[in-house]
């Protein structure tokens, strides 16, 4: 048995201590917002943090995060509550097919816990290890900016 | 004024000695006139003057075949890799070149005439590539191989002059070296010069072919090898009755190229050729670390020189035809025992007990074999074979730590990864677990004594 501590909540899974966590959050916990895309560390739509370390959660057997604090984009916030990075990412209509926007929320989420007000060079080279296919990077790097704004007027500073 | 006092003291203190000390007087004044002759003879000769400034020549005067073999040379040397910072202009300086004594930055050498070569003429910058001395005199740090590009040629050191004098003029000031006393009073340089330059053209080899030849010039002139894959000594010179035992660089280890080199599969012509070219070889490993960069370089040179180098390097394992292929065909065959099912893909489990988190096999099994599995596919190449991986096989575990660390990026400035970084997913426990696993399944080689202490070295920026 291997214990599990996603957002905050402890689970238990008999699954192999081999298997990648993305299979245990999407098919044990039913967290389905990290997305499984190319399954070998590329393309970043499986990342999740863990601690304050972004993870592709593709390539993280879940035998090593027993008693590690790992959170997922379910934790940021809700479609009624949504964290300032989601309602960032939704103003700036960041999204087309939406399916990288997970796991770039998440890496985003690592860097303004780092760095408050980043600028757009360092935006840009923390984000440089997820890909988008659609073509809204502009959009993505427009929302991380925003949410880095907001944060620091609203003084919502984010809460690990 | 302050060197009459250095010398006058001691004479004084000598004066003062009884007479029944007349022999030691002796012996202490023929000591110091030595010391003074030397030292006036090392000043005299670590003396260099200030080369006339270089009229502005219009770009369009120099042979764009001469451009063209120097951008090759240019190419060989990875000149760009410590004369480009991160982000910036292409031969501009500021990249950060770490040394034991401190860290010295790669300097502008583009046509700028403030700040850069612009007023260097080609006796200026032959000078400075042959003795290490720039135009206006000063003594220049090792960190730049002069030891290497003394052996150059003339024609190939203007064919570079007219390839740097033609790229864009960018004004970026030099920042000053970060270095310890002694070795921030630039007069240092000249005694590193005294004890580890050996100025002028290597004799050829008769006894070999021209393209051997050739490979050894490029290698030992521009393309310094030795200067990453030579162990240096405590002085940072070069050891030559080591050359190719392998180095240190960066916090990476440069492997040997010699009879110790720890690959599996020993070096041929077609693989350092294909190497260079590609930056990775399917039965040795991929440029990772230091040498990325380097690929950047290599991968732009012309292919007869490339496969110079290859004929070369290769050469200096020693070994006939027929062993090459006797230690590949028992490599490949280790290789192919070891090799491992992807997880998920048959009904095989790893057998690893649930709640060892520490376990090695586990860990490679969920975060490695993807990848690393018999027959995987990458969409940029195919990964390593790790039995044959030279990095896997090596006397220390620091380049596979490193690896696991930092990941392998491409060789060229694309964004994108070949390897994902681990650092911070796995704890420090769980990569001395992976890295034992590693060792014990993928190699022949004996276990590494302590890899969690390479990894602590590692983090504090030392050595092993």
């Amino acid at each position: 048995m291997t214990t599990l501590i996603v957002n905050g909540k402890e689970h238990v899974t008999d699954a192999d201590p081999a298997t990648p966590l993305l299979y245990v959050l999407r098919n044990e916990i039913k967290l389905n917002a990290g997305k499984f895309g190319c399954g070998l560390g590329q393309c970043g739509a499986c990342t999740v943090l863990v601690e304050h370390t972004p993870i592709f959660s593709c390539l993280t057997p879940i035998s090593v995060l027993e008693g590690r604090r790992v959170r997922t984009l379910e934790g940021l916030g809700t479609a009624e509550h949504p964290g300032p990075l989601q309602a960032a990412f939704v103003k700036e209509q960041a999204a087309q097919c939406g399916y990288c926007i997970p796991g770039m929320v998440m890496r985003a989420q690592a860097l303004l816990e780092q760095n408050s007000s980043p600028s757009e060079a360092q935006i840009r080279e923390h984000m440089s290890t997820n890909l988008c296919r659609c073509g809204t990077q502009m959009r993505i790097l427009r929302a991380i900016d925003r949410a880095a704004r907001e944060m620091k007027s609203a003084d919502l500073g984010a809460k690990p | 004024m302050a060197s009459g006092r250095v010398l006058r003291e001691p004479l004084r203190w000598v004066g003062q000695l009884s007479s029944g000390d007349r022999v030691l007087r002796r012996i202490l004044i023929a000591v110091l006139a030595i010391v003074v002759v030397a030292g006036g003879g090392f000043f005299a000769w670590a003396w260099h003057g200030e080369l006339p400034a270089e009229p502005s020549r219009d770009v369009s005067t120099f042979d764009p075949a001469v451009v063209a073999k120097g951008a090759n040379l240019v190419a060989i040397g990875s000149c760009a890799v410590c004369h480009t910072a991160k982000n910036s202009p292409s031969f501009a300086g500021g990249y950060p070149v770490e040394t034991p004594f401190g860290v010295i930055y790669g300097s502008n050498i583009t046509p700028d005439r403030d700040t850069g070569i612009g007023t260097w003429s080609p006796a200026a910058f032959r000078r400075a590539m042959r003795e290490g001395v720039d135009r206006l005199g000063n003594h220049l740090y090792p960190a730049f191989p002069y030891d290497h590009f003394t052996h150059a040629t003339d024609s190939d050191l203007d064919a570079v002059y007219a390839f740097l004098m033609t790229r864009n003029a960018v004004q970026k000031a030099n920042r000053e070296p970060a270095l310890a006393f002694p070795f921030n009073i630039r007069l240092s340089a000249a005694a590193w010069k005294l004890l580890f330059l050996h100025p002028g053209p290597n004799p050829p080899d008769p006894s070999k072919s021209a393209e051997w030849n050739r490979g050894a010039y490029l290698a030992e002139s521009f393309g310094h090898c030795g200067a990453c894959h030579t162990p240096r000594n405590l002085l940072a010179g070069e050891q030559r009755g080591k050359a190719y035992d392998g180095g240190f660089a960066e916090g990476w280890l440069a492997p040997a190229l010699n009879a110790k080199s720890p690959a599996a599969v020993p070096w041929t012509a077609e693989a350092v050729t294909h190497y260079l070219r590609e930056g990775w070889d399917a039965e040795h490993g991929h440029a990772a670390g230091p040498m990325a960069p380097v690929i950047d370089g290599t991968s732009r040179a012309n292919s007869d020189d490339l496969r110079a180098l290859g004929v070369y390097v290769a050469s200096l394992n020693g070994a006939t035809a027929a062993e090459i292929a006797a230690k590949r065909e028992a490599a490949l065959k280790f290789a192919a025992a070891r090799t491992l099912p992807a997880h998920g893909t048959t009904a095989q489990t790893t057998g690893a007990a649930p709640g060892l988190a520490n376990d090695g096999t586990a860990i490679f099994a969920g975060a490695c074999a993807t990848c690393h599995h018999a027959g995987g596919e990458l969409p940029i190449s195919r990964p390593i074979d790790l039995s044959l991986s030279s990095t896997v096989n090596e006397a220390d575990a620091r380049d596979l730590i490193q690896v696991i660390l930092r990941g392998i990026h491409p060789a060229t400035n694309e964004r994108g990864r070949i390897m994902p970084a681990f650092d911070g997913v796995l704890t420090d426990r769980q990569i001395v677990a992976l890295v034992n696993y590693v060792r014990g399944h993928f190699s022949t080689q004996p276990m590494w004594s302590d890899p969690a202490k390479t990894l602590a070295n590692i983090r504090n920026g030392k050595g092993s």
